[in-house]
Parts: structure tokens; sequence; C-alpha cells
């Protein structure tokens, strides 16, 4: 203490001045600002490596390569009865106009005169998706009475053509490839010069269904989008009453005693309970026990909500809280009952607050798998698009992110643009949801 | 209150579409992941030449997909079970307890597993002798039982070049793990002559002998994968001398990542493995509850058109895709149709 008070006295002290110690604290303050301007810009440049990795990967699942295609739709091929009966025009499977394709696809390069090897219609097939044929057998179905004609299609091609106009699938790739071959790539770039190849905008991605492992071009987000959307409906139409009533009997009905501590502890310890668990656990109950459908938009909305509630009740419970007892009192006060109080008065007030947790509640449960797997919503399921309320939630469905998951095991690389194109799209609804939330709360959330 | 009597009607509309039910006119799928490419392709193609809707298709295992089969009849279980391997006395069992008596096996093909490493590699001519030596837990030196010495490839046949050894291998949850281990590393055991140094420490003891030659060194140079082939890929991609096992319709579509090794001099492709000369391969199955067949709408036209020769034939997309077609698959249509049981 001497030694100090002799320091001090020892030197003129000046405001404008900083001495050694002064110093050494704003040496310490700027250091701890750059350690925290560094964290951030560390967290930003993770944000901007991993959104650049996303759209650069994603970006061309949105693009698809078309082939236009002139098919005569053979009558001795396809109606061998020669009745035109709708019913034994479904007789002739897709494997009849595969090689009708295949031809058109060869007579029409080779009336144009392009230069290539090719002498069998078969080595057409390799430039086609394998749903072309559904699709022109759709259009005779749709159409009877174009039968004999030749028609013009514009059919998907193969996922190594499209891979090879987005410059995924180079001709050294293909070396090895027995799917197509390098000279199959010079035929497509007289094509496109042509405009018979061209890449466009993949509305089908975003509406279509998935499809076989076989054909990653045809494949398709809108399924599973519905599934997903089918799953929150439940969610909300499960967690956000149960999750609102509990909360609300809690903060301004429950008495204070151990019990109705034991739920609260439970309540924050529930909602770090890992989602897995809770997968088990809805196969176990839903569809073991009450043997709910597989694979269902119920089932995995259940299991969600289960997730979900405890976001939802402490947010509720926060917004409640939050609403100022003046208000109670004074409802109390000119003869409200507890309920209407409640009901009247602190409800509408604490609603941005619930709103806001409710959709962050959601936005959880939207990008949640693991739960997912348990309860079969993996595999090839999204096929079929829901036309009813009830059929959308109660047949089987796959969700996004299980869409993606799925994706991205599969064995052609064509799948992994998908899955980073499903990224995307599952990215854009949680940032909306997110964005949402922010307004909500911006807008209407009230502060005393 | 109105946000009271909407949640209420929420909750009552959620309560009653849970109980109601709807008739099931889609036929569920569910089993072996290594069967799922197929019938993903067999129920797409069917969704679009039949009035049917498109069949859902699970994933989750062999094993899963038959116990899931066995768990009853009705509309609440599965019609179908992938597998990629035979179904097993025990879970016939467990089938006839829970009522599922009359059970349909289909055979569609045979599938190939082979041996693959970084296109930028080394190549290598394996024979099963070189995987036991390579990655058995005990081997045997100078008719002594020891722990796996060798780090290289050289040291394990000198007609290989100085690569560390170091091996993904499937966990033991899929079925290609037991192809692995029959065919490669038991065919090794017995070629070396390890098998009965084994059987001769295990005193006579043939089980034992064949425990001993499956249990695999566990000092990291052999990695069980529990995920799928592109997690293989992934880690043969990181690490260049790393050799993968993967099903050859895998391989098949990413010839410009991965090159293929031989076994015992074969190249692995649908037609060594149609003859039979490629020794590492396995025949896929599905079955069909037949107490189904009449109750769920397409089930009988799902099977049939899953064996038909435009599917399952040489020709067909399965084995565009990578299946070996069976060349006895005529006999498999006609039990099909018949609705033989086993």
């Amino acid at each position: 203490m001497t030694d100090f008070n002799s320091d001090m006295a020892s030197k003129k002290s000046s405001l404008l001045v900083a001495d050694a110690r002064t110093q050494k604290r704003n040496k310490a303050e700027a250091r701890f600002r750059a350690y925290g301007l560094a964290a951030v810009g560390v967290g930003l440049l993770f944000l901007v490596i991993l959104l650049t990795t996303i759209i650069s990967n994603g970006s061309s699942a949105f693009k698809q390569t078309f082939v236009t295609v002139e098919v005569f739709l053979d009558p001795a091929k396809i109606d061998k009865k020669g009745n035109r009966n709708i019913e034994d025009l479904k007789k002739a499977t897709t494997f009849t106009y595969k090689p009708l394709i295949q031809q058109g696809l060869l007579d029409q390069v080779n009336a144009a005169g392009y230069n290539h090897p090719f002498e069998k219609h078969k080595a057409m097939g390799q430039l086609l998706s394998a749903s072309a044929a559904g699709q022109v057998r759709q259009f005779v179905l749709d159409n009877p009475d174009r039968l004999g004609e030749t028609v013009e299609f514009r059919l998907i091609a193969a996922s190594r053509v499209d891979g090879y106009l987005k410059g995924r699938v180079t001709r050294e790739s293909v070396a090895r490839d027995k799917n197509i071959s390098a000279e199959h790539f010079d035929l497509v770039d007289q094509m496109q010069a042509d405009g018979l190849v061209e890449k466009v905008f993949n509305m089908a991605f975003i509406t279509g269904a998935d499809a076989s492992e076989a054909r990653p071009e045809q494949a398709g987000f809108g399924v599973s989008m519905a599934g997903s959307f089918f799953m929150m409906l439940v969610v909300l139409g499960v967690s956000l009453p149960i999750g609102v009533a509990a909360s609300i009997y809690l903060e301004e009905f429950a008495p204070q005693n151990w019990f109705t501590d034991l739920i609260e502890v439970n309540i924050s310890n529930l909602a770090a309970v890992p989602s897995i668990v809770f997968g088990i656990l809805g196969l176990a109950v839903f569809i073991q026990f009450a043997h709910l459908p597989q694979s269902a938009p119920l089932v995995g909305g259940l299991v969600l909500s289960l997730m979900t509630l405890p976001t939802i009740i402490i947010s509720t419970r926060a917004a409640l809280k939050s609403v100022p007892p003046s208000i109670r009192d004074a409802a109390l006060g000119i003869g409200a009952s507890k309920m209407q109080s409640v009901f009247h008065h602190v409800l509408p007030l604490a609603m941005p607050g619930i709103l806001t947790g409710t959709i962050i509640g959601l936005a959880q449960a939207l990008g949640e798998t693991a739960p997912l797997l348990l309860i079969g919503m993996v595999g090839f399921i999204a096929t079929n698009m829901p036309d009813t309320l009830a059929e959308g939630i109660l047949s089987p469905n796959s969700a996004m992110p299980a869409q993606i998951y799925e994706w991205a095991k599969r064995a052609d690389p064509a799948w992994y643009e998908r899955a980073w194109g499903g990224i995307i799209i599952l990215l854009v609804f949680l940032i909306t949801m997110n964005t949402l939330a922010v307004i909500l709360r911006r807008r209407f959330e009230r502060r005393w | 209150m109105s946000f009271v009597k909407l949640s209420a009607s929420a909750l009552a509309i959620t309560a009653v579409t849970a109980t109601a039910g709807v008739a099931r006119d889609q036929v569920q799928v569910a089993g072996s992941s290594t069967v799922l490419p197929y019938a993903s392709i067999v129920a797409e193609a069917f969704g679009e030449n039949f009035d049917f809707p498109t069949p859902v298709v699970e994933s989750g295992g062999s094993s899963a997909g038959l116990k899931k089969f066995c768990q009853g009849v009705g509309e609440a279980t599965i019609d179908v079970a992938n597998a990629s391997r035979k179904i097993k006395d025990s879970e016939i069992e467990a089938c006839a307890a829970a009522g599922v008596t009359d059970i349909i096996e289909v055979r569609i093909g045979y599938d190939g597993i082979v041996f693959a490493s970084d296109i930028n590699g080394n190549t290598f001519e394996f024979t099963p002798s070189d995987w036991f030596t390579a990655l058995s837990d005990k081997v045997v030196v100078d008719g002594a039982i020891v722990e796996n010495p060798y780090t290289t490839w050289d040291q394990v046949n000198p007609a290989f070049p100085a690569q560390e050894i170091q091996a993904y291998v499937p966990g033991t949850k899929h079925g290609t793990r037991e192809v692995f281990e029959e065919k490669v590393i038991l065919a090794g055991c017995e070629a070396t002559g390890a098998m009965e140094v084994f059987a001769h420490a295990a005193g006579g003891d043939e089980d034992a002998a064949e425990d001993a030659c499956f249990a695999l060194r566990t000092d990291g140079r052999s990695v069980d994968i529990d995920g799928d082939y592109t997690e293989t890929l992934a880690r043969v991609e990181a690490n260049n001398a790393g050799i993968g096992i993967f099903g050859l319709a895998f391989y098949e579509n990413n010839t410009d990542k991965l090159q293929v090794a031989t076994m015992s001099g074969v190249v692995p492709s649908t037609e060594s493995i149609a003859t039979g000369e490629y020794p590492v391969s396995r025949p896929l199955y599905f079955y069909v509850k037949a107490a189904h067949l009449n109750a769920i709408p397409g089930l009988k036209e799902y099977a049939e058109f899953f064996v038909s020769d435009e599917i399952a034939g040489p020709d067909g997309p399965l084995a565009e895709y990578g299946l070996v077609s069976d060349p006895e698959l005529a006999d498999t249509q006609a039990s099909v149709a018949a609705d033989e049981a086993m």
C-alpha cells in the first residue's frame, strides 16, 4: 500500500495522459473487443461458407435438361387390337413405348445429319430418362385419337446428360461408365446447338414426387413438402392448444407447491430430451400400441408435437409473465372473474409472444429428422400426392428433412445435387418462418 | 373465447381423423436397404403402368423388415418384406406365432459385392486368402496363432504394392457383412489353412474355429461402416489407401471415383456374377403375405410385375441398374402366378 501511494505521489497524474495501469486496462479492453470481433467474424465466415456451399451445390437442381423428340405413335404396337378402347390401350406398358421413343430420336438425329456412331435405337435410350416412356404413355391414354400421328414431346434427359450440361459429368469421368459414353456427349453437343437439347427451369423439382433410384432426373420435392405441411398441421393442432392451456393453468391458476414445481422442472428437462427418444416413444406407443398407420404424417406430427410442447409451454409462460400484474388487478378490480381477466386481457396481450414461440417451435419441428427415421418416413414413400385433408394426414408420406437424408445416401451422384436443392427449399421455409416470428414480435409485442 | 373454441375443434378433428382410418389402397413394402433401389424402380414402373397407386417402399434392413412382416395379418401390417438373405427358421416360427402362415418366397436375382479403391490409387487382384490374412484378428505364422502383425499389403502378398492396410467393411447389421464373412473371410481362412490350426487350438470345435476366422482385427485397420455405401465412398475418397466394400450397382454408378479389384482373377460384372465365376454374390428375395393377396388391391399384380421378364429379365431396368438377373426366372414367375407358399 505504501509503495502504491508513494508511486502515485511521485508521478504527476494528468487526465489527458493515461498512466500505465489505465493503458493496461485500455489495452485489455481493446484486446477483448478484438476477440469478440474475431468470434463474430469466424461465425460469419462459417455462415458464408455454408451458404455458398449450399447454393453452389444445390442451385443446379432447379434446372433440368430436356430433349425434344418426335415420336411416331405406332398403332400397330400400341393398339394391337385396333379398337382404340382405353382399357386395351392401358395394356400397352411403358416397355412398349420405350423402343418407339428411341427409334423416334434416332430417326430425328439421322435426319438432321448429326455425326454419330450409333446404329441401334437402344443407344438413344441412354440419352433419355426412363420416365420418358411413362410420359408418352400418359399422353396416349389422354389423347387416344392422336394414335398414328407423329407427335413432338419434350422429354426429360437422362441424369448423366443433365450432369454433362451442368458440368458435373465430363467425358473423362464416363470413360468406364456403362450407362453412357463420350460419343453420346458429342451428339448432345450437336443437338444442343440446334436447340433440341436445352436446360430450363425445373418446376417439377418443386412440385413433383420422389422417383426411384434409377431416375434422379425425375425426382421432385413437392410431395414431401406436402408431408411436412400436414405434419405441421398436426403439430399445430395438438401442441398449441395443449401447450397454451397448460401454461395458462400453471402461470395463472396453479397453486405454488411442490407438485407444480416438479411439473416445471420436468417441462424444462423435456425441452432438453434428444429428439430420437421421442422417435422411439412414437414407434412404441403410436404405431405398435395404438396401431396408427405407418409412415403417416399423423404419427410424425404427434411425435414432433411432444418435442414442440415444451418449447411452446416455456415461451407461453414467459409471454404471460411479461404481462404486468396491474392489468390483472384492474380487471379483477372491476369485477371480472379470474378466467375473464385471463382470457379478455392477459391472453390477448401475451398473444404475440405465444405466436412467436409457436412459430419457432414449428420451425424446429420442421427441420427435425431423427424421430422420423424410426416411424417409417424414410424410403421410397413420397410418391403419391394426397388429394384430401384426411388422406394427407393418414396416407404414407415423407417429410422434407427425411427426403433430403434419403436422397443423400443414394448411389447416383445426381441425387447429391437434388439433396442440396432440397436443403435450399427447406432453408427458405425456415428463414420465412423465423422472419415471420421476428416481424410478429417487432410489430405487436408491447413493452411496459 | 373464439380461440378456445378453435383449439377445441382442432383437437376434435384430429381425434376423429385419427380413429376413423381409411382403407389402405396401396401396397406397403419394407426391408433390406440393398433391395430398396430395385423395389423402388419396380414400384415406380408399377405406378406408371397400373391404375393402382405407387407402392410405398421403406428401408431399414432385412431383419427389421421381416420383423415387421411377422407382426401379424391385417391392414396395419406390411404386405411385402424385402430381404438380402433367406428368411430364417426362427423368423418363420415368429411369423406363424403371429398368424402369418402362408408366405410366398420370391427370388428376384443376385447382387454382387465388390472391392473398390480410389481411382487414382494402386490396382489390386485379390484372393480370399489375402483378405483373411490382412484383416483377421489372429493369423497363423509358422504354425503358431499370433495377433495380426501385418501393416502393409506387400507383407500380406509380395505381389501387392507397399500400401497401408486400411479397409472399410460393412457393419454387422448389414446383410453384406454376412456375405463378406462367408464367401471371403471364411474361404480365405480355409484356403490359408488357418481354419485347421484354429480348430486344433479349440480342441476340434468347428464352430469356435469359424468364430475365430470371423473375428476381424480391431486395431483400426479394418473399420466397420454402419452407414450406407455413400459413407464408405466418402472414407475411400478421404483416404487414398482405403479399400471399401460396395454393392455392384453402387460401384457402377460411381466409376469416375472408384476402381474395382478382381477377386480370384475375375472382374465383377453382371455377366461374371450370373455365370457364377465371380464368387462374392448373394441372392435377393422378397416375401409376400399370402393372406393379403385378396385384401390389398394390386399386391398380386405387384409381385407378378416384379418378376416379369420386362422388369427382372436380363434387359430390364433392374439389370440396367446392377441386379444380376436370375437364370431361373421362369420358375419364379410360375410359382408367383400360382401363389405357391413356402
